[in-house]
């Protein structure tokens, strides 16, 4: 045990720098050896030997002792200083921001809205000579665009749909499908594809009913590889593996984004260039995410909006008041793969060519991210969550085998340090007398435990 | 017929494989109450620590088949196990008392850290292992086709046997199984009657990783091949089967195993090997929504 | 002149697998009364009223709800969220279940979903801004502003109910469910946690909505202080089975009653027994 009941000294502590004599104690090297020695069992095989395929096709081993001794020593010194500081101070992250910041904070939700959505109008123009940051942009925002659908059957209504992705496979396949088969021009698709994907929200909506927490998880997570493993392997209908290529390009109302004399470029006196394909893909994308974005706004006023919450917060109270719970949970995953599918007929366009690798489970779990950590239910932390997301996934791309492994430990992190993700609070959608917030302590998400 | 037995011998050595991992979810469940989505891929990891550790005692010279295997059970068993007291330390613990689905979500994330880091580890492509164990015995034929039982198919069913029952002695008869069953009923009340609640869900999951363990050397030796991948799908399987058993249920884990085994045995003999997985995902969701106690399991009844 | 009956509960027997928690129970609440069920714990109360408002499906029995303008409606056989829109049946939990994370406004407002959902449209006519759903929301936000009001809430509109003291809480809940106009009103230990004052003025209250609005009230009740009190007619459970029914004088008297809940004197027992008939 520690010598903590030693006597105090007498000159008075300093007041940020740990005391490393006296009052600590055997405790945090302890503590250090033992997680240095679980490093050293976890890492010793696994890091410490490397298999690769020799010339005659059979394994063959590398010794990397000195990789996992660094590793080792890492994990020493790293748990030392923990065990260290946490002894001095209980300090958590929220301390370190004072208080004034904070207050500043809450108040600026609004603003930070009305200016991203302003940055976001305006990216196009800033950017325009730098065709990677534009896709970047594209990307970000079809992300969001998932996200705010999402948003509705996790962050509104708590039902925590692992299978998302298959909404967006079913939008830019029946897009992709209709286009080509039909010939019909995207603005007639777009709607048939999100009907397309709201119907099959209503398929996976049925069985689920009475499904709770862990189990729907689960369930919606099967239905999004059921999904995935049909198109790879209905090769009549999708192209199998090699999915569907050539999908028809998005015109302007008309015009193609070609050099020809009744193109875009020469119909507005223009020199012709590709980017203006790509500035106006972003716009649609825009557009369409913004849409989503007024709906759901729109949504959470009207009865359906609160029903939604009240399902979140508790089913049994909604069936006692006479609410069809069965309908508002068919209508919130209805609503919410309908806009899925909106993003996947985009999608669809905009690569020309769509396969079943893009519609992944990894995918689904990449937008649940984003919902979680932009709290719940708040648009403006989707959009932010998504940026950073994103953001810092391209910042990493050198670091391509690694970016995956972050992604899943941040996973981790934030749902053990900053449950309630990136804003804290949630904004009612009524008034009798003046706005107040409500904050997140109180509110019951998706993740809640279901009361008995 | 002899087709059909065949696979009947298939589906059992397959369905033995997915029991084993079956009673680590089911533990798990049955004990903190959360699906451990991670545990397929602690399988996974398993599987690969056996093959390091056969390559590196080849290496150093143990050659000998029935020794090197020994020693490599006993040493994956064990780091295979501190993974799994790691995973729950590092991921589920914090969340003990948090919203009911941050562990799922936990998980998710260990997941997706289990299957890169042993992609960033050993690179991704699939790692062969010449195979071991040969041999068999032909048990009957007929109508051309010889009915084989292979020693590898043997030691499988076997091991399995073996482990199963020692592990219904542990929660049948010693202090620990006792304590996971006290928490298993009632966790608050476990812990005061001093029970140290803490310690008993670590060795619930150190022991659900050490089967998991066991399953991943009998996959290396069975398939001879393992990839940073199969955890995921033989996770599900094997969550399905501690479902359709019976969540919470150990027999109910290994019914379940077996039955899986043999349904997917049999769709890809019979039906389609292409649509194999999507055979077991929809028994999932079937039990999941039909029958979500299973087949051994205990009825729930919701108090309003 | 009797007055008509609102709920007649025939032969109700519910079993959860081995365990019988309410067994052949019959009785009738009348309209515009207030009804209090009373036994000690485990009698079957919650069972009960589970059973009244859909949330289980006995095992036996009939319930049926008549209201004044001649609708009956079998309860046994309707779901609950059913039982509350067309039969109007309205209850608050043991266990207050408020939408905590909701204002309390919005938690009224929710009480008024069916109706608002008709007016919007079922979503179509207010998502674009039509001037009738306008209007049926301005109706419900009076119809909220004024319950509440009579529980005294009125300030705190706009706070979260989660954060309200527990009392509070109680009240709210009343006046959630009173938001539904029901017929009839299930209380399910609304007393429970108040202190002398605040049980007056829950008293009074549920006075108030017999009397001025005809609602008829059930109540599950453990506070003697408030039963005896406000009950018109009492029902006494004891393991499931009816032990008492009448007047609250009736009840106060009755030796059964005394002996489910006080027990009985050792060397009382032969001769209470023998009364009793066990």
């Amino acid at each position: 045990m520690s010598r903590e009941s030693e006597p105090a000294k007498k000159r008075p502590p300093h007041p940020t720098l740990p005391r490393l004599r006296g009052r600590v104690g055997w405790g945090p090297l302890k503590e250090a050896a033992i997680a240095a020695l679980v490093a050293l069992g976890l890492f010793v095989l696994m890091i410490g030997v490397r298999t690769d395929q020799g010339p005659t096709g059979a394994l063959v081993i590398t010794t990397r002792f000195e990789l996992l001794a660094k590793i080792v020593a890492a994990v020493f010194v790293g748990r030392l200083l923990w065990a260290l500081t946490r002894r001095q101070a209980n300090v958590s992250i929220g301390d370190l921001v004072p208080a004034s910041v904070k207050a500043a904070a809450s108040g600026v939700a609004v603003y930070a809205a009305a200016a991203f959505l302003v940055f976001a109008l305006i990216v196009p123009i800033v950017f325009y000579t730098n065709r990677y940051l534009l896709d970047l942009a594209i990307l970000i925002v079809t992300y969001t665009m998932l996200g705010f659908g999402l948003n509705i059957v996790v962050g509104l209504a708590g039902l925590l749909d692992l299978g998302y992705v298959a909404f967006y496979a079913v939008g830019a396949y029946s897009y992709a499908l209709i286009a080509q088969y039909f010939g019909l021009s995207f603005w007639i698709c777009l709607p048939l594809a999100g009907i397309f994907a709201a119907f099959a929200g209503l398929l996976l909506g049925f069985p689920v009913l009475r499904l709770r927490g862990d189990y729907l998880a689960i369930v919606t997570l099967g239905f999004g590889e059921i999904i995935r493993l049909i198109l790879l392997n209905w090769q009549n209908l999708t192209g199998g593996p090699n999915g569907i290529s050539g999908i028809a390009r998005p015109s302007f109302f008309g015009l193609p984004f070609n050099s020809t004399d009744n193109g875009f470029a020469a119909t507005f006196g223009l020199q012709y260039s590709p980017t203006h394909r790509v500035v106006f893909l972003y716009y649609l994308i825009l557009a369409l995410a913004l849409v989503t974005n007024w709906v759901t706004l729109r949504l959470r006023r009207l009865p359906i909006g609160r029903a939604w919450e009240a399902l979140r917060e508790d089913e049994v109270a909604c069936r006692a008041l006479g609410i069809n719970t069965t309908n508002t949970k068919l209508t919130a995953f209805a609503m919410g793969a309908m806009f899925g599918g909106f993003a996947g007929a985009f999608f669809a366009t905009r690569q020309g060519f769509i396969s079943p690798e893009s519609f992944t489970f990894g995918e689904s779990a990449l937008v649940l991210a984003i919902v979680v950590l932009g709290g719940m239910g708040s648009q403006l932390g989707v959009a932010v969550a998504a940026t950073v997301m994103l953001g810092g996934f391209e910042l990493f791309r050198e670091f391509e085998q690694y970016r995956m492994l972050v992604f899943g430990a941040a996973m981790v992190a934030i749902v053990i340090y900053r449950p309630r993700g990136l804003v804290a609070t949630r904004t009612p959608s009524v008034f009798l007398h003046e706005g107040k917030d409500i904050p997140a302590a109180i509110v019951r998400d998706a993740r809640a435990e279901t009361p008995t | 017929m002899e087709y059909f037995v065949q696979q009947l011998i298939n589906g059992i050595t397959l369905g033995s494989i997915y029991g084993l991992i079956a009673i680590g979810y089911t533990m798990v469940y049955g004990i903190i109450g959360m699906i451990n989505f991670a545990h397929g891929d602690i399988f996974m990891v398993g599987a690969f620590l056996a093959l390091i550790a056969f390559l590196v005692l080849v290496a150093i010279g143990v050659s000998a088949v029935p020794l090197a295997l020994f020693i490599v059970l006993l040493v994956s068993m064990a780091l295979t196990a501190l993974y799994g007291w790691t995973v729950e330390r590092i991921a589920y613990r914090p969340l003990r008392h948090s919203f009911r689905l941050a562990p799922l979500i936990s998980a998710i994330g260990m997941s997706i850290v289990l299957q890169n880091y042993v992609q960033v580890a050993q690179g991704a492509r699939v790692k062969p292992l010449p195979p071991l164990i040969q041999g068999g015995y032909t048990l009957f034929e007929g109508n051309g086709f010889a009915v084989r039982l292979s020693n590898i198919q043997i030691i499988v069913v076997v091991t399995t046997l073996v482990l199963m029952a020692g592990f219904s002695f542990l929660v049948a008869r010693t202090r620990l199984g006792r304590n996971m069953r006290a928490c298993e009923q009632d966790l608050k009340m476990a812990a005061l009657v001093g029970i140290d609640v803490d310690r008993t869900i670590s060795l619930t999951f150190v022991l659900g990783a050490a089967l998991a363990a066991v399953a991943g050397l009998m996959f290396l030796l069975y398939y001879g091949v393992v990839d940073f991948f199969i955890g995921f799908l033989a996770g599900v399987k094997a969550f399905t089967a501690a479902v359709l058993g019976g969540i919470g249920s150990l027999p109910g884990a290994m019914l379940g195993g077996i039955l899986i085994g043999l349904i997917e045995t049999m769709w890809s003999a019979y039906f389609s090997i292409e649509y194999k997985d999507v055979a077991a995902f929809s028994i999932l969701i079937i039990v999941l929504i039909f029958l979500p106690t299973g087949i051994l399991g205990r009825p729930e009844v919701e108090k309003v | 002149m009797s007055r008509a009956e609102i709920l007649t509960v025939e032969h109700l027997t519910m079993r959860f697998g081995g365990l019988t928690a309410v067994s052949d129970l019959s009785f009738s609440a009348r309209a515009k009364e207030i009804t209090a069920l009373i036994g000690p714990n485990g009698a079957g109360k919650t069972t009960l009223f589970n059973c009244i408002t859909g949330f289980y499906k006995p095992t036996v029995g009939r319930l049926q709800l008549a209201h004044p303008d001649g609708a009956s409606f079998l309860l046994e056989r309707l779901p609950e969220f059913r039982i509350a829109r067309e039969a109007r049946v309205a209850r608050t939990f043991q266990n207050v279940r408020l939408f905590a994370g909701m204002t309390l406004l919005e938690n009224l407002l929710i009480a008024q979903h069916n109706a608002l959902m008709l007016a919007s449209g079922f979503t179509v006519l207010g998502l674009f801004g039509s001037r009738a759903y306008a209007r049926a929301e301005a109706g419900a936000i009076d119809k909220a502003r004024y319950w509440l009001d009579r529980v005294g809430l009125a300030e705190r509109a706009d706070d979260a109910a989660g954060a309200l003291p527990y009392g509070a809480q109680r009240r709210l809940e009343i006046a959630r469910a009173m938001c539904t106009d029901p017929v009839l009103l299930c209380l399910d230990e609304p007393a429970a946690g108040l202190n002398n004052r605040e049980s007056a003025e829950l008293n009074a209250f549920l006075r108030a909505i017999r009397d001025e609005h005809g609602t008829s009230i059930l109540l599950i009740e453990h506070d003697m202080g408030v039963v005896m009190e406000i009950s018109d007619h009492i029902v006494v459970l004891d393991y499931g089975l009816k032990i008492a029914d009448g007047t609250p004088d009736d009840v106060r008297n009755d030796s059964k009653v005394i002996a489910a809940y006080l027990g009985v004197a050792d060397d009382e027992l032969e001769n209470v027994s023998a009364e009793v008939g066990l």
